[in-house]
């Protein structure tokens, strides 16, 4: 029984690892490469031409402050503060914050700060220095430069509080006085500036001819909550499966779902402040990083895993696929 | 050149590279372009190259997969040197632009769901056994490396999607350690990535990839073995 098993298992091996001896049959792959060529070529003509694409125009800073003011607001006082997304998120930007940590691995932190962007700078300053703007800003802008670092803290910072207070709730209508400094002034400057369009095309390289860059606006628009709010109407927020997702009703990147399914679990969507699950949620790019790639390498070396590699025998796909060989030997 | 310096030139030449004799050209080559050359004509000849006949097994829809998968990347390549003639934004003002894009659209959508069904249909056949271990893996990294490439793609489209995929994108990049080098929201970078480097990355996985499926041949049935001897049996051998 065994010398029969081991005689199968070396006529199935040198079946797999010499050339086919068995019956044979006409096959043109040139031909049917042409043919393949055709169909694909028709299907995509006729879904193109009857489907089109997705192809939702980009939101412009100009939108930003003009639909969605106060927002924009809220946003440059965060962004002068040092408190926005961007001001806190760590490398490659900055040193604002420590990155996801993956236990005790840190990659973001090990590559350093690579693209250096300092919101207050490069969103707010920078801009406003770039055109002539008003006298009180251009007052305003005079009295940020000659303030110490310490001073510009203390002002942004009181500011940025108040204004986030509950009883001011993000209006700056509402906000108690206090020692802002040029805050008040320099936010509403920038928005004045968004909302003519000026702003648009400044950020990503100021005073330059070219620029091939788009870090600095894609980081900015971020911060606020514009984007937030389109990706959440046409359901691309990760939590609702938007990686694989697209605007209107055209597919997206579907072969992203095994990607995508991670960031639905409850463990990655805590509101926990503390316990694993929050450490999860705040790390989880770079779990579920890790989880796609040690898959994505299970299934690359397949063929040198024992009992995995079995599987397809297992699931029996193969029956279906030589029913005809295994029925008529041909 | 004087005669002189002409006759020093074949004498540094000579000295260089000997003579060979007319009857020695059949030798076993000891140079590498002669080994390559030797290599490639006895494991892969032309017959083998570009076979008229498969084996009887191969007779399955699932094996159409694999070249609808090649076809649909010619369609991307096709529309998508249109696209990088005209310009990462030609498409939002021009209708005939729209149209390309939409056939470079839908060519990456066929790509990917033809290439799932393939990569499934060799999963299911245990397409690895036989030493075509390499054949798997080079299909794998022609996956991963096409995931890539669909996402520079997205990334460098100049509108909506373009804004909010690099700002998602960007985090588990970021986190990763990658986004430091590869930066989505780069424009120039994802541009010349996506139009360039991946397809040239691409292009190589597969032609890799399909000379390896040749030089092995297309894997036996699993259980081949009972088929084969039950076959032997009845024709008496």
């Amino acid at each position: 029984m065994m010398a029969a098993s081991r005689e199968l298992h070396g006529v199935q091996h040198q079946l797999e690892t010499t050339p086919w001896r068995g019956p044979k049959r006409h096959y043109d792959i040139l031909r049917e490469g042409l043919i393949a060529l055709l169909v694909v070529g028709v299907v995509v003509v006729g879904l193109a031409s009857f489907l089109g694409s997705p192809d939702d125009p980009a939101l412009t800073f100009k939108a930003w402050a003009t639909d969605m003011p106060q927002d924009f607001y809220d946003t440059t006082v965060s962004e002068l503060a040092g408190t926005s997304e961007s001001a806190t998120y760590g490398p490659p930007y900055n040193t604002g914050g420590t990155g996801q940590n993956l236990g005790p691995v840190n990659l973001q932190t090990a590559m350093g700060v690579r693209i250096p962007v300092d919101p207050a700078t490069d969103f707010v300053i920078t801009p406003l220095q770039s055109q002539a703007q008003p006298g009180d800003v251009s007052a305003a802008l005079s009295r940020w430069a000659a303030a110490t670092a310490d001073q510009r803290t203390a002002w942004t910072t009181a500011y940025d509080n108040a204004l986030n207070d509950p009883a001011a709730g993000g209006d700056p209508t509402k906000v108690a006085s206090g020692d802002y400094g040029p805050v008040p002034t320099l936010a509403s400057g920038l928005e004045a500036m968004a909302a003519s369009g000026a702003l648009d095309g400044i950020l990503a390289a100021p005073g330059n001819f070219y620029s091939t860059d788009n870090t600095k606006q894609i980081l900015f628009m971020g911060d606020g909550g514009y984007l937030d709010a389109a990706a959440s109407a046409t359901h691309l927020q990760g939590n609702q499966w938007g990686m694989m997702n697209e605007t209107g009703s055209y597919p997206g990147q579907q072969w992203l779902a095994p990607f995508s399914f991670w960031y639905q679990l409850p463990f990655f969507n805590s509101e926990a402040d503390s316990g694993l699950a929050a450490t999860l949620t705040a790390n989880g790019d770079i779990y579920i990083m890790a989880i796609v790639v040690v898959f994505t390498l299970v299934v690359m070396l397949l063929p040198f895993i024992p009992g995995l590699r079995e599987l397809p025998r297992v699931l029996g796909l193969h029956r279906l696929v030589w029913r005809r060989y295994y029925r008529d030997g041909h | 050149m004087s005669a002189h310096a002409g006759a020093a030139n074949e004498g540094a030449r000579s000295a260089a590279a000997p003579l060979v004799a007319a009857d020695r050209t059949d030798a076993a080559p000891t140079s590498l372009i002669g080994r390559l050359r030797h290599r490639l004509e006895h494991d892969l000849p032309y017959d083998q190259l570009l076979p008229e006949t498969q084996p009887s097994y191969v007779a399955s829809w699932i094996y159409v997969f694999g070249v609808l998968t090649l076809a649909a990347l010619a369609m991307i390549i096709a529309s998508g040197v249109v696209l990088a003639f005209e310009g990462p934004s030609w498409y939002h003002t021009s209708g005939v632009g729209h149209w390309f894009n939409s056939l470079h659209f839908w060519s990456v959508q066929l790509f990917f769901m033809f290439m799932l069904v393939h990569l499934v249909g060799k999963f299911s056949m245990a397409a690895w056994r036989g030493h075509r271990a390499r054949t798997w893996i080079t299909g794998m990294i022609a996956f991963l490396v096409s995931i890539i490439a669909g996402l520079t793609g997205y990334v460098v489209q100049t509108n909506f999607d373009s804004q909010w995929i690099s700002f998602e994108a960007k985090d588990g990049l970021n986190a990763a350690g990658v986004g430091a080098w590869f930066n989505v929201a780069n424009l120039g970078q994802a541009l010349l990535v996506h139009v360039f480097l991946l397809p040239a990355i691409i292009l190589v996985i597969v032609a890799i990839h399909v000379v390896l499926v040749r030089l092995r041949g297309v894997v036996p049935p699993i259980d081949a073995a009972r088929v084969e001897q039950a076959r032997d049996a009845e024709e008496g051998r």
